[in-house]
């Protein structure tokens, strides 16, 4: 049986023993014990004598994730998602923290409605944190009061779901946020540019007769803000770069030393435009298809034109979600972050424009990961890194198994297999095209803090 | 001078007592990349027969008792005319839909108003939607046959057949259509009718050249058996037909062409210019026309078009697909 716990329980005293345990951060990669007690990890002599005892023979052991990006719908559209059940679906997923995005309705554009948002949160399934809005209603003409939002703990300030379009605005944010050191996490999208579009421009959207988002809507807004970075000495974060030009422009403004941090979505590392149009492959694996040969075959009846592949940014060309990997491996995307943005099923049941962007993904993010690592294109320690460590450190989180750190755990079993469907996601919303797909990765129990979070029948019923 | 119009025996289908069309392996026309080439003839050959028979005068009662609703959520008189009186010759109810874009959003979906049609009786609909990929959602969330008359840029199946069996009327015969060359000129990247003839013509073996400003032909390059020709004058040299394609007067600045004036200068279709076609090349248009844009007054109603062909083609090709689609 599943059950899922919270971040008020009391600390557990556990010994787990038999797990692989992998924390890049230290470099240890081999069979060990843990010890967890008082909400830490701890020598196992320093364990109490009452202390429950779990072998996780066969279970790999690694700091519990951290996602920077997701929405969780309240207030507004209870209805898709919840504090509650959002922050089930990341316990389900290994996450131990997750950062709510601004766009709620209203918008969390004061410090009480952040405030609002932390305090149901307290009792949840995994730390929530939140962005503050970047400008008041998200309308992107005047800045909120960073320095208020800052107070109440923000960890930054975003107008996600688009880009504080005006260059003077964002010049203007950027010099005021600077000093308050918490970054702009900027959606990377000219909305000129971007007019129009359903998905990604390339052959794909040609062959459906949809229009094509270019890479350059993305490119445009990440040159001006690294500009505007180097010349207010602000933090600037791009959430869920899209395009190899993006990150390779964010490769150069990191190796001249400015702030500049990113991160990308599973879904843009897993999936390419071709799903729009009923492939399923993922985009590391040969083209086949429609993939291969875009503009011959038959679309897909069931699948082709499926709203659950309508996400913002789009659904990448290959190329591109191969650059977004590589990017992962060499650290110059800081993290892999879901984009969880959960809609009900009658925002995505209509014709594909139409359908409401975005996907739920706080469930299935270790699992595409793992399928990467798998497939032999990513290393596992840089997965974990990527979903873990990096993302962490840039929220000033730490994740490290070793004594005396936070205990923040999760036990997967890499090689058992789950069906992504209805009954077995935590998440109020099911939109996301990996329904009813098989997916490695069993995520056994999640720990924050040393308090239970998530487990699936590993403990002894107590 | 253009071929005159072959009667079916001339252009070798079947005759009349063997037009049992079953074991169509299609339920919907969604698009004509679902048709095979052996599909897509039988399809032009059907037409063409029952074309014959109409012009005879013959009574065909192949959908008598079947309901055919028309849901055109976007404004068109041709395309839904051409139905309607296709249906209505095979003995078919039809019924028509007050749908528009502006019910649609409203907050009822689309496939709600098309389930809550099935339930009053309708068995196939065909369906015309500004939404490229409309008809595979309609396909999808109900138990109807769909015909797709036009889902946004992705496809417009029947308008590629008609234009198929106008140019096959042209050549001498289905089997006379491969190795031929097609030029189309024009907005190709905002049109079904260009996607689903690139379809098609590939299918027939039928080459295609494509002409017009960079904005509207630059992504079509690798669709196999497309050129994309450097000028108008490259496009027509030598070909077997052309068809122009509708010039949307509502495209904004930014939409392709700085202006009407000088796309008429470049890729404006005249008699001049018709002859480094092949003589005798047929000259196509979907319609309504632009006189003066896409083409000159004098080309459109000139021995060359096909234009008003196109048209009762269009009712003969309605006919075949809705009788071989009917349970």
């Amino acid at each position: 049986m599943t059950r899922f716990g919270s971040i008020a329980d009391p600390a557990v005293a556990l010994l787990i023993s038999g797990a692989r345990v992998l924390d890049p951060g230290s470099g240890t990669d081999g069979v060990r014990d843990l010890a967890v007690a008082g909400g830490r990890f701890v020598e196992p002599e320093a364990l109490p004598p009452d202390a429950e005892r779990v072998d996780a023979s066969g279970l790999l052991a690694i700091p519990a994730l951290c996602d920077l990006h997701a929405h969780l719908r309240q207030p507004g559209v209870e209805e898709a998602e919840t504090v509650e059940s959002g922050a089930r679906a990341a316990a389900h997923g290994g996450y131990a923290t997750l950062c709510a995005m601004p766009n709620t309705a209203p918008p969390l554009d004061e410090p009480a409605r952040v405030r609002d948002v932390l305090a149901a949160g307290i009792d949840a399934a995994c730390r929530v944190r939140v962005i503050g809005a970047a400008t008041r209603g998200r309308a992107g003409e005047q800045p909120t009061e960073l320095a208020a939002l800052a107070e109440v703990g923000v960890v930054g300030v975003s107008d996600d779901g688009a880009a504080v379009s005006s260059p003077r605005v964002a010049s203007a944010l950027l010099t005021y946020l600077g000093p308050l050191g918490i970054p702009l996490i900027e959606h990377a999208e000219d909305p000129e540019l971007a007019a129009g579009s359903a998905m990604r421009a390339g052959p794909i959207a040609t062959r459906l007769g949809l229009g094509g988002w270019p890479a350059s809507a993305e490119l445009a807004v990440v040159e001006r803000d690294i500009a505007l970075a180097e010349e207010t000495g602000a933090w600037v974060h791009f959430t869920h770069l899209s395009t190899a030009a993006a990150v390779e422009a964010v490769r150069r403004a990191k190796a001249r030393g400015l702030r500049i941090t990113c991160d990308v979505t599973p879904h843009h590392l897993a999936m390419t435009d071709a799903w729009v149009a009923g492939h399923r492959g993922f985009a590391w694996e040969e083209p086949s298809g429609i993939a291969a040969e875009p503009f011959a075959g038959t679309l897909d009846e069931q699948l082709a034109y499926d709203g659950a592949c309508r996400v913002n940014p789009p659904l990448p060309a290959r190329d591109d979600a191969l650059a977004l990997l590589s990017g992962v491996a060499d650290g110059t995307v800081d993290a892999v972050a879901t984009d969880h943005a959960p809609h009900p099923p009658q925002r995505k049941a209509v014709e594909f424009a139409a359908a409401a962007p975005g996907m739920i993904g706080l469930e299935t993010a270790l699992s595409l990961g793992l399928a990467a690592v798998a497939a032999g294109v990513l290393g596992l320690a840089e997965l974990v890194s990527a979903l873990s460590l990096r993302p962490a450190s840039l929220i000033g989180e730490r994740r490290s198994l070793e004594p005396g750190s936070g205990a923040d755990l999760v036990l997967v079993d890499p090689r058992a297999r789950w069906r992504v469907e209805p009954g077995t996601l935590a998440s109020r919303s099911r939109n996301t095209p990996l329904l009813g797909r098989e997916l490695p990765g069993v995520v056994r129990l999640t720990m924050a803090d040393g308090r239970i979070t998530y487990e699936d029948g590993l403990l002894p019923a107590s | 001078m253009i071929e005159t119009h072959p009667t079916h025996a001339e252009i070798g289908v079947a005759r009349p007592a063997d037009t049992h069309h079953g074991g169509w392996p299609h339920r919907h026309l969604l698009d004509v990349d679902q048709l095979s080439r052996e599909a897509a003839e039988r399809c032009l050959r059907l037409a063409a027969e029952m074309r014959a028979l109409r012009e005879r005068g013959e009574r065909l009662d192949q959908l008598q008792g079947h309901v055919v609703g028309l849901a055109f959520a976007e404004p068109s008189t041709r395309t839904r005319v051409s139905f309607e009186m296709a249906a209505t010759a095979l003995g078919a109810q039809v019924v028509t839909l007050p749908l528009d874009a502006s019910s649609l959003s409203k907050g009822e979906s689309l496939a709600d108003t098309l389930r809550t049609l099935e339930r009053t009786g309708v068995q196939t609909v065909v369906l015309r939607h500004a939404a490229a990929g409309a008809p595979y959602l309609a396909a999808r969330a109900t138990g109807l046959r769909v015909i797709n008359a036009g889902d946004g840029a992705h496809a417009h199946p029947t308008q590629a057949l008609l234009d198929a069996l106008t140019l096959a009327d042209a050549f001498g015969g289905v089997e006379r259509m491969a190795g031929r060359a097609v030029a189309i000129v024009g907005d190709v990247a905002h049109s079904r009718v260009a996607r689903s003839n690139l379809h098609l013509l590939h299918r027939l073996g039928v080459s295609v050249r494509l002409a017009g400003p960079p904005a509207w032909v630059r992504g079509f390059a690798s669709w196999p058996g497309v050129d994309i020709t450097a000028s108008l004058e490259e496009a027509l040299d030598g070909v077997d037909a052309v068809m122009a394609l509708r010039v949307q007067l509502e495209r904004d600045a930014a939409g392709g062409v700085p202006s009407l004036a000088e796309y008429s200068v470049r890729w404006g279709l005249n008699e001049e210019r018709m002859r480094l076609a092949r003589p005798g090349a047929a000259l196509l248009h979907p319609g309504p026309t632009n006189e003066g844009v896409e083409l000159t007054a004098d080309l459109a109603c000139g021995e060359r078009s096909l234009i008003g062909r196109q048209v009762v083609s269009g009712v003969a090709i309605r006919m075949a697909v809705l009788s071989l689609l009917a349970p």
